[in-house]
């Protein structure tokens, strides 16, 4: 079994297609909708986790790029600076699986790695600049 | 009736005898005493905020070179200057770019890493003159190797702040942080019921020469702020309903401490620079304990549209804010905070220990802070 994350960008042409459906019965695939922006006739996006055989996660994969819907696979894991960390809450305004948490009452900066999308979206909102990729992602 | 003077209570901190506690340990003592007690118990409320201060920066004096330069144009690690003063004296501006990296680094990051005790690269120009010959010089410099180094912010300690939102479709980068499309978030960014002058909201013992805690060291009120609006609309404990009072703070920039002072680089926008401010404030009596009293939910702001598109705006509480979410056009939004509560309580924390210990007395003003209700003037555009 194989698990990844991807973000996936579908041209407005393909908004409406049913790919998680697809994504299901075709390649047998466990998906998990993490963010999603989609709106008709507009540049739409999709934050997904993916289970499955490796070979049907390859195979999907193949057939998502083939639709022309664009596919970006997150790697690597986030790291913190933590003794730099000022714990402004910056980085938490664009988290979107909520990884990144200030809360009441001590308002300290939490991370969450299990939720983390690796995303990357964080990195430039944090105004001290302490958070890092440590393996660069890849496209595929 | 007054309860106490600023003597008195000095007479007391240098006997070890005042009884100091932070601005949110005095929401509970005045809830469960009454203010009027309380304002006999207590003889000072230390406040504190740490945030993104864009109208901040220092002046410092390089010393002179032999033969010597009238600086005319001046670059600290490649971050111009302001030069326009006397030979070797220049204003190196906390929001001042690099010219060499951009955004990554600015004057806010040459602050930093002067406090941090590295060495600057100077480099300065001038036309030279009969008594001032040297036309460039390329040196570094650090805080040993200068005369006097002080920061001197314009404007910091805003009381009150709108929080920001986005309306449009698309991210925006402001300097309230990344705004995401359709209300997606909103940013907030003041310390609320810790912050200096919402816990002294008309300015009664906060004013010129006030002795304050800044940057790590002891600094001072020298002025009014800039864009102090005194007149905004005010709530029915005083706090104003959203921007209003700000200071002019000075301090010694060679004892300041990377742990108050920190630069920052929003994305898109450019370079800002934390500081680290605390405010002492004297219980004088029954009013200056009930007004240090005051809770995030008898503090409000309006959160307003960054992206410029609508002129919406909702008034919110600061108890709201700090939830995690608010409710905009019937949708949960989720809400996160600009200004580091974590710093803004210890800064309390450390200045209350201060103050215990002896190490910092309390300074009555030399003049208060303008009270007027005149509104701020507008830049109008008359053309060329």
């Amino acid at each position: 079994m194989k698990k990844i994350k991807a973000n996936l960008t579908f041209p407005p042409s393909k908004v409406t297609f049913p790919l998680m459906t697809l994504l299901v019965r075709e390649y047998s695939l466990e998906v998990n909708i993490l963010n999603a922006d989609v709106r008709l006739n507009k540049t739409g996006k999709l934050v997904v986790e993916l289970l499955g055989d490796e070979k049907n996660i390859d195979d999907a994969l193949e057939f998502i790029e083939g639709q022309g819907i664009k596919c970006h696979i997150f790697n690597g894991t986030l790291s913190i600076q933590e003794e730099k960390c000022i714990h402004c809450g910056a980085c938490t305004t664009v988290c979107p699986s909520h990884a990144l948490q200030i809360e009441q009452p001590d308002f300290y900066l939490t991370f969450n790695k299990e939720k983390c999308l690796v995303c990357g979206l964080c990195i430039k909102a944090c105004p001290l600049r302490i958070l890092h990729l440590d393996h660069r992602e890849s496209e595929e | 009736m007054p309860v106490k003077t600023i003597e008195e209570i000095n007479e007391r901190i240098l006997e070890g005898k005042a009884v100091v506690v932070t601005a949110e340990e005095m929401i509970d003592i005045v809830e469960e005493n009454g203010a009027k007690k309380a304002a006999k118990m207590v003889d000072v409320v230390t406040t504190g905020t740490f945030g993104a201060m864009c109208s901040s920066g220092a002046f410092i004096n390089f010393g002179h070179s032999d033969p010597p330069i009238r600086m005319t144009r001046v670059w600290l690690n490649d971050v111009m200057a302001y030069g326009g003063i006397a030979a070797v004296d220049a204003y190196i501006g906390a929001t001042e770019l690099s010219e060499s990296q951009g955004m990554q680094y600015g004057g806010a990051h040459v602050i930093e890493d002067f406090i941090a005790g590295k060495d600057i690269k100077l480099y300065a120009e001038s036309y030279g003159t009969d008594c001032y010959p040297r036309k460039s010089i390329a040196t570094t410099i650090n805080k040993n190797n200068v005369n006097q180094a002080f920061m001197f912010n314009p404007r910091n300690c805003y009381q009150n702040y709108p929080a920001g939102t986005n309306s449009s479709d698309r991210t925006i980068y402001t300097y309230m942080g990344t705004l995401l499309p359709e209300f997606g978030n909103v940013t907030y960014c003041t310390s609320g019921q810790l912050s200096p002058l919402l816990n002294d909201p008309e300015y009664r013992t906060i004013g010129i020469g006030t002795r304050v805690f800044i940057g790590g060291t002891h600094g001072y009120v020298s002025f009014q702020g800039t864009q102090h609006d005194p007149g905004q609309v005010r709530m029915p404990n005083g706090t104003p309903a959203s921007s209003a009072g700000t200071l002019a703070l000075i301090g010694d920039l060679k004892k300041m401490s990377t742990d108050f002072i920190r630069a920052a680089t929003y994305e898109k926008y450019g370079t800002t620079l934390f500081v680290g401010v605390g405010i002492p404030i004297p219980i004088l009596d029954e009013d200056m304990a009930m007004k240090t009293a005051v809770s995030d939910k008898d503090i409000y702001t309006n959160i307003v549209d960054k992206s410029g598109k609508t002129s919406f705006s909702q008034a919110v509480s600061y108890q709201e804010l700090r939830s995690g979410y608010v409710t905009i056009n019937n949708k949960k939004v989720p809400t996160s905070p600009l200004s580091s509560t974590v710093k803004a309580r210890e800064i309390a924390d450390l200045l209350k220990t201060q103050i215990k210990k002896g190490e910092f007395l309390l300074t009555k003003s030399a003049e208060g802070l303008p009270t007027d209700k005149k509104r701020l003037n507008k830049l109008e555009v008359r053309g060329y």
